[in-house]
């Protein structure tokens, strides 16, 4: 009985309490992230201020006051230079861009011929995507047409001359073509030569040894600059008379072993990495040289290193915008190219072709460095120390 | 009987072909000999190309007169100087960019990349999008923004815009007084010397007088008094011989002062943006790398938040960001070889003027190859000395 009156025993469970108001919502975020202490609220004051002074600017000159269509640079101009704005008036020359839109992305292509360069890039998208996306079957195949057989169709409809398409020489070439075509075969030719450069590398024999080293070693100590150059220059002195070689092809070698060198050092990284227990396991299980490299070394070095492989992949991309210095017109070349159009200048068309230049490279480099994280994800086995 | 003979042979090895170490020297050979013949007819091309060219060889061509003129140069130089003279010049105008690009981009580099660590939500976000856009397009439209896109839309001299200092900025570039030393200047630049000297000295004092007793001592205001102070003294006793030449607005340009040109300033420009947004990256791994142990565990000890920045987390996190640093500073060096795209009379510009005019192709080539291989190896040498100086001292 006295039990009864001196405990109570709940019956029924209480419902979970919301969160105290002070550590969730909207004011709680801002007092741990913007105002958490005198020096964090200066910091943000001078976050706004920075915010409120450079986006309202950028959101006005890109949008608000750009020119979207027209004609020529009247457009574009403001009175006193002889267009149609009033004074005072800066805004984007999207204008410039939209005219000249079909030779940023395929340079001085023909015009009646231009439906090559856009099969050829409707083929490479179409390979592409399957390619990653992990779920799509039939990777091997797609591999095969996407590495082997699309190079050739892409070569000989761009290039033409033969099967009744007339010849477009490469100094015709031009924009996003260009840029994507020497990245295209950069990576292609880049990778598989820096794991055979990275194994030079790393193998026993002095002479293969002391050769990769020379070679990688030099090509990453001179600017990409020299390399081209050095091909664009010296390539034709090492020929005998009367044999040539393509522009376009001297840069591809050169912008090739450039990446080549680069890319040996971080599948060098990766080889490293792997526990000599593995290589020694292969061994024993009776694995000649090519195949413990084939099947156990390297699908574990390359997967530590998809990072360094894209960010590669990444700065050739970047790179093969220096192919300008020896005269060949890549997307930033031929936007660069426009601005001594005497049709288009004003003072904002400089501005106007760059960043849409940039927000063309930065796209493909956002999109590759996203994409690798995700690779990276989704290959993560867990077992990393 | 038969088979204990058998026994004793040598353990068969197999066929010849399948020994590993034949394998090898035979490969080696086949290399060394392709390698010797390509070698070989290469050089047999160029000879017979450079001899149809007409075409001279040797590094004799140094000596001759250059005949182009450089638009700016750190040492004297005219038209009727030398080749070699010339490239000396591009090989100076590279060193400096690159100096002054590597200091610029390692401050803005820290700075964001501690912005993006930093507790503030808006911080963090503008250092991730500053990172995150000059990370992705390439440093030669970063270039041809500034120039191009920035600078050469600028007003023009007669419509400069003033500047704090007497400084200007117009299209043709920054102007800002020049400092003009009169006599007797030598005795601040003796004086602040001693300072630095006196400064280390004491520096190395008040920390084994720490080890030996404990006792701090204010060494970061000490150093600061003897390097700003002793110039400033011996500045005042000399009698003020410092003189500044400000530029002067006249009718179609300004006069005086000293320019920087629009070529340099955005070459330089876009190297420290660009090359910056790498170092953040760096930064960042480098003090993530630490662990939180560490950071506690000096907290645990009653260390300052301060303190604990300075004496736990960024030894630590130096010895992370150094090696990476290093290549970043390499590929800015290298980086500036994009002035040729602009006009900035750097190495690659200067030694493919002199290229293009004697044709040399091959000289001017292995010049510009072996001077840049060389500036690598020294950045790489310094910085090694520096990583091995910051290095983990174990006991």
């Amino acid at each position: 009985m006295q039990e009864h009156d001196m405990s109570w025993v709940r019956t029924e469970m209480v419902l979970a309490q919301p969160a105290p108001a002070g550590v969730t919502g909207f004011r709680a975020w801002v007092r741990k992230n913007l105002i958490a202490s005198a020096g964090d609220t200066i910091l943000t004051i001078v976050g706004i201020a920075l915010v409120a002074m450079i986006l309202p600017q950028i959101i006005n000159w890109a949008f608000i006051n750009a020119v979207w269509t027209g004609p020529d640079r009247t457009v574009c101009a403001t009175v006193a230079q002889g267009g149609v704005q009033p004074d005072g008036w800066t805004g984007a020359c999207w204008a410039f861009v939209n005219a000249k839109f079909g030779q940023f992305m395929v340079g001085r292509y023909p015009i009646e011929e231009r439906w090559r360069p856009i099969l050829v890039a409707i083929l490479f998208v179409a390979l592409l995507v399957p390619m990653l996306i992990p779920k799509v079957p039939r990777k091997g195949l797609n591999a095969i047409l996407l590495f082997f057989v699309l190079p050739i169709v892409a070569f000989i409809l761009l290039v033409g001359g033969m099967f009744g398409l007339p010849h477009v020489e490469t100094s015709l070439w031009g924009g996003l073509l260009v840029t994507l075509s020497l990245s295209f075969v950069g990576i292609a030719v880049s990778l598989p030569l820096g794991i055979v450069l990275a194994l030079g590398r790393r193998s026993k024999m002095p002479i293969i040894k002391t050769l990769c080293v020379v070679f990688i070693e030099t090509v990453r100590g001179i600017p990409l600059i020299t390399v081209l150059f050095f091909a664009s220059v010296m390539l034709p002195l090492f020929l005998p008379e009367g044999v040539s070689f393509d522009k376009f092809l001297r840069a591809l070698i050169g912008v090739s072993l450039f990446a080549a060198a680069y890319m040996a050092e971080v599948v060098r990284g990766g080889l490293q990495a792997i526990p000599k227990g593995q290589y020694e396991g292969a061994d024993s299980l009776g694995l000649g040289y090519w195949q413990k490299m084939y099947f156990i070394v390297m699908p574990q070095a390359l997967k530590l290193v998809i990072p360094g492989i894209v960010n590669t992949f990444i700065g050739m991309f970047k790179d093969t915008s220096l192919v300008i210095i020896i005269s060949m017109f890549d997307l930033l070349g031929i936007v660069k190219q426009n601005f001594s159009d005497p049709n288009w200048a004003t003072a904002q068309t400089a501005r106007s072709g760059l960043i849409f230049a940039a927000f063309v490279f930065w796209l493909f480099c956002f999109g590759m460095s996203r994409y690798s994280m995700y690779t990276e994800r989704r290959l993560d086995t867990g077992h990393k120390r | 009987m038969a088979s204990q003979e058998v026994l004793r042979e040598e353990p068969s090895r197999g066929s010849f072909i399948n020994d590993p170490k034949v394998r090898g020297i035979f490969f080696q050979a086949l290399v060394v000999v392709v390698l010797v013949a390509g070698v070989w007819w290469i050089a047999h091309n160029v000879i017979d190309n450079l001899t149809r060219l007409h075409i001279a060889s040797g590094f004799g061509f140094l000596k001759g007169r250059a005949g182009f003129d450089i638009s700016e140069s750190a040492i004297a130089y005219s038209s009727d100087s030398t080749y070699g003279r010339a490239i000396l010049v591009g090989l100076l105008n590279t060193v400096i960019v690159a100096v002054v690009g590597i200091i610029t981009a390692t401050i803005i580099g820290f700075i964001i990349g501690i912005g993006r660590l930093s507790q503030n939500w808006l911080i963090r976000k503008i250092c991730t999008v500053y990172v995150e856009v000059f990370r992705n397009i390439p440093p030669l439209l970063v270039i041809f923004f500034w120039y191009s896109g920035v600078l050469a839309v600028l007003p023009a001299p007669r419509d400069s815009i003033n500047l704090p200092f007497g400084s200007f900025l117009n299209q043709r570039g920054f102007y800002f007084p020049r400092a003009v030393w009169g006599d007797g200047s030598w005795l601040i630049f003796v004086a602040l010397l001693v300072g630095i000297a006196m400064a280390w000295f004491v520096a190395r004092k008040a920390r084994q007088r720490q080890m030996a007793t404990g006792q701090q001592f204010p060494v970061l205001w000490t150093a600061l008094a003897l390097i700003v102070g002793l110039p400033l003294l011996a500045y005042a006793l000399s009698g003020f011989p410092l003189t500044f030449d400000y530029p002067k607005q006249s009718t179609f340009n300004l006069t005086g002062g000293f320019q920087v040109r629009p070529e340099f300033l955005s070459l330089y420009l876009a190297l420290s943006c660009y090359t910056a947004a790498f170092i953040a990256e760096i930064v960042r791994a480098g003090i993530r790398g630490v662990s939180r142990g560490q950071t506690e565990a000096a907290g645990a000890l009653g260390l300052r938040p301060g303190s604990i920045l300075r004496l736990v987390v960024v030894p630590q996190a130096m010895r992370i960001v150094i090696p990476p640093l290093t290549s970043q500073y390499l590929n800015l060096t290298k980086n500036s070889s994009l002035a040729i795209a602009i006009g900035y009379p750097d190495l690659t510009a200067t030694a493919g003027t002199v290229l293009n005019q004697t044709g040399q192709a091959v000289e001017g080539v292995v010049i510009m190859m072996v001077i840049y291989l060389a500036i690598s190896l020294l950045t790489s040498l310094v910085m090694n000395w520096f990583n091995a100086k910051m290095a983990l001292v174990e006991r």
